[in-house]
């Protein structure tokens, strides 16, 4: 078992947590020591699974999934720690290692409680992993809660403003997106094979059996999507995002916006897709509007908030809709898309909230009527906001634009009336993003300075340098070359495309 | 060719970028200036040596029996949407992009040394240059295009260039705000570009596979350029509002170009884009990235003409700017916008001349091509002297540190460099022999004229309106009345550093002399040579108009005299409405202020905040609300709890006796 690499993914975040455990409660070095080393490990895991799966494609191994491996963990129910990749979960796990690294550097004297926060922090990390290179239904459920329930205390207790009640709230709404979730992962399991068989949680089986009945696929098919769609933030189902990302801490809000939604955007597309293909062609276009209003609704929403973290939240309610718009266009070029944006989106979110997080600890507000001329006080997070928002609004060089791009020519390729009005509504996106990104940019970096308090403040230390350049280097690493991604996920939508296509 | 050139080409501005960018806090300001200067000096010579190579080594990759062709340098992919879209950078190597390689590797240079003088005290010099490079790049990338994606790329990287030099004085609220709009605008035409893209890349995509496009990257412009009609075969019998998909798809193109270019109704951020500094204002917003329009029309020019509704649309969008502009122009003091104004005039132009283009033979016209020529020789001729008369309104400004023409006046004593060089820049635009806009214009009028005589007769009168506000202006700053504050203050105006002038001077010598420029030699719509003839008709009706012109404003404003005011008096209004641009600025304030951000934004925050949220917050309180009445049921009273359990015991008993029953 402890052979095969994916494993380790999991293992050495709980390596992480027994390590902090046995570090003093406020041994500042010991702790920080001990999250470095581990998250710089996960990052160079999740470098060299890259390199290594791009070898072993290119040496011609074309299954499905790479680096499989399965272990019985309960029979009556057929439970088995199942663990493979493709090629969109080793970006995912690469995108998750860099956030954890970052978050890592970003919440270098977090107070009060420093062990607890990084173990709950390590717990997160581990459910998160777990999650990505999980090909059983049942222990990807598993590891999805492990990754919600830390947000709770997370933002209970290291949070600001309202947080007990947006921690409540976020866990509400999520666990209520659970259940539609279990309702629906349990019919799949039932129904998974055909008459008198042995039900199974193995993803691949599912898909090679196809043995779902279509009007059966269609109930499923909602429960699933709304279940992950909840976390990926659809509308009606985001108002948890808002509040959420406005109460939590820096590291969690990058960790939340950065990886956890993609959790949602990743389970559609894996599971709700994959799986009830035949449902997928009937009922996209429900979602395709509750999704198409998520972008728009988003995107103005932001336009007249007040609060940093508000705006950058209801911005990701937009870029995220934009994720599950893509993947219902069920097409491979509008879900390669897809799979770009979750990957910017989650880099670009993770650098705002990071910034926000760096500007609050200096001036105690986020709002941006009593804020301004930050440029001339602090630069760096200034040049780094601007650059953030840049990709925001999809500069060409910065990964949004690829993704956007990707987005919209893959979503054209649906000929009927339909599709392209919603198409066209998303583009819209573009400008209203512009308008509110600039919005903010203009009032708080730009211009003159607002409160003469602020004339004194500092700017970024070397860990927030390291930690906001490392995220920048990634966002415009995809912005530059953008092909090698494109390579490393095409061989992951074949199967699905398949399946799309048996189904019509 | 090989592809060292180009690529260095490329990748000098953008190295320059990084290199000052990301070093520049280190930097002295000396260093940065020097090494700015020197890389975009190298690049000039670069950019010279590859547009002569292609213009006269007679290569027969470049010139075949007399055509000249278009040449793809490389082209590499960087994006695969599809196996048959494809989306690749390259550099390709035509007429109209080696002008432009020498207009804005020229231009940029001048801008370069000049803020060396102009910038000199200003903090942030550092960044300064390396966003001045950040444009070059972009502008050199959008110009080299393969493709429009390409093209589309590029095009958004000049506009955060624009962006980011428009807000270069980012302290200041107007400078922001300013930078902001342009931005906006220039989006918002973006999208109109990428929807017309979009559409383009589902048909083109669609074609046969072994049609013509098949196999090849769907955008590519050699390949729309050399097979225009299987684009139209891809779209026959689509149509969309009565027109052909095609002529939708190219108009939505053109309206992004609307948006760079300033055309009514997205002409409102130039104006305002002045706020940025000066030598910035020359180089951008007069000479290069506001001409991408045009050349955006050019490059698609073929695909254009087989959808003949476009071109009128271009047309008709073009001679509508042009009068305002010019009309506008005449009312305004700043005199920055003033050459704001004038641009967007001068613009619109070339766009009329192309729109009055046609690609093949027509019966009764003497050389069907020519709007095309002329519209690319005002290219060339109108980025050397606006670029001339910016930088001169730099000088001016620098000295007076005002820019409005209120400050200036009887400055010829002062400043002679400036004023003689200022003088050449605005005959030029006038359109007097033998400036070299003279020679542009009236190619430009002849395909006017060409096309159908009201064109010719009203762009004529905008010719003519050009002059008067040139000179109205020109009088303003150099003659009227002497500004008693210059003895008062005993800081007398004077001219400017060498850096300054040095640009001034060369740029008025190419003014003079590039008139005579054999230019349909070099740039023509299909390749062939064509010799330029001056029109003598038109020659003589356009050279009256502007005399004219030129001898009206000097009654009216080479002394100062109280016939100005009268006039202006006649009608007050005509000349505040003019003044104030005919509220353009505030219809859009109102729409997007009132309208869409009050009512839109407001409603739908207030929408989430209190229907969708408090829709969850009530399912919270609803729940919360009944179990708080249920608690009490938990009493911890044996007696209730043994009442309860009778009671139901009975009921079940009930029940389980009348089913049996």
């Amino acid at each position: 078992m402890f052979s095969n690499f994916l494993i380790w993914f999991v293992i050495v975040p709980v390596i992480m947590m027994a390590g902090l455990a046995c570090c003093g409660n406020s041994n500042m070095k010991a702790i920080r020591t001990v999250m470095v080393v581990c998250s710089t490990v996960l990052l160079g895991m999740a470098i060299w699974l890259v390199c290594e799966f791009l070898d072993m494609r290119a040496a011609g191994d074309t299954s499905e999934m790479l680096f499989t491996g399965s272990w019985m963990w309960y029979e009556p129910l057929n439970i088995h720690l199942a663990v493979g990749v493709d090629g969109i979960s080793v970006l995912m796990l690469l995108l998750s290692a860099i956030i954890v690294f970052a978050g890592t550097f970003a919440s270098w004297k977090i107070d009060p409680l420093p062990k607890n926060f990084f173990l709950w922090f390590a717990l997160l990390s581990t459910g998160v992993f777990g999650f990505f290179i999980s090909i059983d239904m049942f222990t990807m459920f598993m590891f999805y809660e492990v990754a919600l329930i830390p947000m709770y205390l997370l933002i209970g207790v290291w949070g600001t403003g309202r947080k007990e009640y947006s921690a409540m709230k976020l866990t509400l709404m999520l666990m209520g997106g659970s259940a539609f979730l279990m309702l629906g992962l349990l019919g799949i399991y039932w129904h998974s094979v055909p008459a008198g068989g042995v039900p199974t949680w193995n993803i691949l089986e599912i898909a090679q059996n196809n043995a779902i009945a279509p009007s059966w696929q269609n109930l499923l098919f909602c429960f699933t999507f709304v279940g992950f769609g909840v976390l990926g933030a659809m509308f009606p189902f985001h108002t948890w995002s808002p509040d959420g990302h406005a109460c939590a801490p820096t590291a969690v809000s990058m960790l939340h916006a950065g990886v956890l939604m993609k959790l949602g955007g990743y389970g559609c597309f894996r599971i709700a897709i994959y799986l009830l293909p035949s449902a997928a062609q009937e009922l996209a276009w429900i979602f395709i509007i509750l999704t198409g209003i998520s972008i728009v609704y988003g995107a103005f929403s932001a336009c007249v908030q007040t609060d940093l973290k508000y705006i950058n939240a209801y911005s990701s309610v937009s870029h995220c809709g934009m994720v599950l718009f893509a993947i219902l266009m069920l097409n491979r070029t509008a879900m390669t898309g897809g799979i770009l944006q979750m990957l910017s989106h989650g880099l670009m979110t993770a650098l705002f909230f990071a910034l926000i997080g760096m500007i609050y600890g200096r001036t105690h507000t986020r709002d941006i009527r009593q804020m301004g001329g930050l440029m001339k006080i602090m630069p760096y997070l200034g040049v780094c906001y601007m650059i953030a928002g840049f990709a925001s609004l999809g500069l060409p060089g910065m990964s949004g634009f690829v993704a956007e791009m990707t987005i919209f020519f893959g979503a054209f390729e649906n000929g009927d009336m339909f599709h392209r009005v919603f198409v066209i509504a998303a583009t819209c996106a573009i400008v209203i993003t512009a308008v509110y990104i600039l919005r903010v940019v203009g009032k708080l970096i730009l211009g003159p300075v607002q409160d003469d308090h602020h004339l004194t403040l500092t700017d970024a230390t070397w860990w927030e340098r390291f930690s906001t350049a490392t995220l920048i280097v990634c966002l415009a690493g995809i912005g530059f070359f953008p092909n090698w991604i494109n390579e490393t996920i095409q061989d992951s939508f074949t199967p699905i495309i398949n399946a799309l296509n048996m189904a019509i | 060719m090989g592809t060292t050139l180009p690529i260095l080409i490329l990748a000098i501005p953008f190295a320059m970028f990084l290199i000052l960018g990301i070093g520049g806090v280190k930097m002295s300001r000396k260093l940065a200036g020097v090494l700015g200067i020197c890389a975009n000096g190298t690049l000039a010579v670069l950019a010279y040596i590859v547009a002569f190579t292609y213009f006269f080594s007679g290569d027969a990759a470049f010139i075949l029996d007399g055509v000249r062709q278009q040449v793809q340098i490389f082209d590499v992919t960087w994006l695969a949407f599809t196996e048959r879209m494809v989306v690749n950078i390259g550099f390709l190597l035509d007429p109209i992009c080696a002008m432009m390689l020498v207009v804005i590797t020229t231009i940029s240079f001048m801008v370069h040394l000049y803020s060396w003088g102009y910038m000199e005290h200003e903090p942030g010099f550092q960044r300064y240059y390396a966003f001045l490079s950040l444009f070059t790049f972009s502008m050199l990338g959008l110009v080299v295009a393969t493709n429009i994606f390409q093209m589309y790329i590029f095009w958004e990287l000049v506009g955060v260039s624009s962006y980011l030099l428009i807000g270069f004085f980012y302290k200041l609220p107007s400078a922001v705000a300013a930078s902001k709009k342009a931005f906006i605008v220039t989006r918002f035409a973006d999208l109109f570009m990428l929807i017309g893209i979009l559409v383009l890349s589902y048909y083109v995509s669609h074609t046969p596979v072994d049609g013509p496009l098949g196999g090849a990257s769907a955008f590519n412009f050699l390949m729309l350029n050399s097979n225009p009609g299987s684009v139209l075969a891809s779209t026959v019998g689509a149509t969309f509002m009565g027109g052909s998909v095609l002529t939708w798809a190219m108009i939505f193109i053109f309206v992004g170009g609307m948006g760079k270019s300033a055309m009514m109704p997205l002409h409102i951020w130039l104006p305002d884009a002045m706020e940025g500094p000066t030598p910035v204002s020359a180089l951008i917003h007069a000479a290069t990235m506001v001409v991408a329009g045009v050349y955006l029309v050019a490059r698609f020019f073929p695909v254009f003409c087989i959808v003949p509704d476009s071109l009128t649309f271009i047309t008709v969008v073009g001679a509508i700017t042009a009068f305002y502009a010019a009309v506008v122009a005449c009312a305004q003091i700043d005199i920055k916008r003033i050459l704001a104004f004038s641009t967007i005039s001068q613009i619109a132009f070339m766009m009329v001349a192309l729109g009055c283009a046609y690609n093949e033979p027509v019966e009764g016209v003497h050389y069907s091509g020519l709007g095309y020529m002329a519209g690319m020789f005002h290219l060339f001729t109108h980025a050397m002297f606006k670029a001339l008369l910016f930088l001169g309104a730099g000088c001016l400004i620098h000295a007076v540190h005002s820019n409005n023409y209120t400050e200036m006046g009887g400055l010829r004593k002062y400043m002679p460099i400036c004023h003689i060089t200022f003088l050449i820049g605005c005959l030029a635009i006038a359109g007097i022999w033998p400036f070299s806009g003279f020679f542009s214009k009236d190619e430009m009028l002849a395909a006017m004229f060409s096309r159908h005589w009201f064109w010719g007769a009203w762009m004529t009168m905008v010719a003519g309106l050009t002059a008067f506000y040139m000179f109205r202006m020109y009088y303003m700053v150099f003659w009227w009345e002497e500004n008693p504050k210059y003895r008062e203050s005993g800081h007398k105006p004077h001219d400017a550093p060498w850096q300054m002038s040095l640009p001034l001077i060369l740029l008025a010598l190419v003014s003079c002399v590039a008139g005579f420029i054999p230019f349909g030699e070099f740039v023509t719509f299909n390749g062939e040579p064509y010799h330029i003839h001056i029109e003598t008709s038109v020659a003589a009706t356009s050279l009256t108009v502007a005399v004219a012109a030129i001898a009206l404003a000097t009654v009216m404003y080479a002394k100062k005299n109280p016939l100005p005011s009268k006039i202006k008096n006649l009608w007050p209004g005509l000349w505040t409405a003019a003044n104030r641009r005919f509220y353009w600025d505030e219809i859009y304030q109102f729409v997007t202020h009132r309208f869409i951000f009050n009512i839109i934004c407001r409603g739908i925050a207030w929408f989430d905040r209190h229907i969708i949220d408090g829709t969850m917050d009530a399912m919270a309180t609803v729940t919360q609300w009944c179990s708080v009445r249920i608690k009490g049921m938990q009493s911890g009273s044996i007696q209730t709890y043994v009442i309860w359990y009778f009671i139901g015991a009975v009921l079940l008993a009930a029940v389980t006796w009348i089913c049996i029953l």
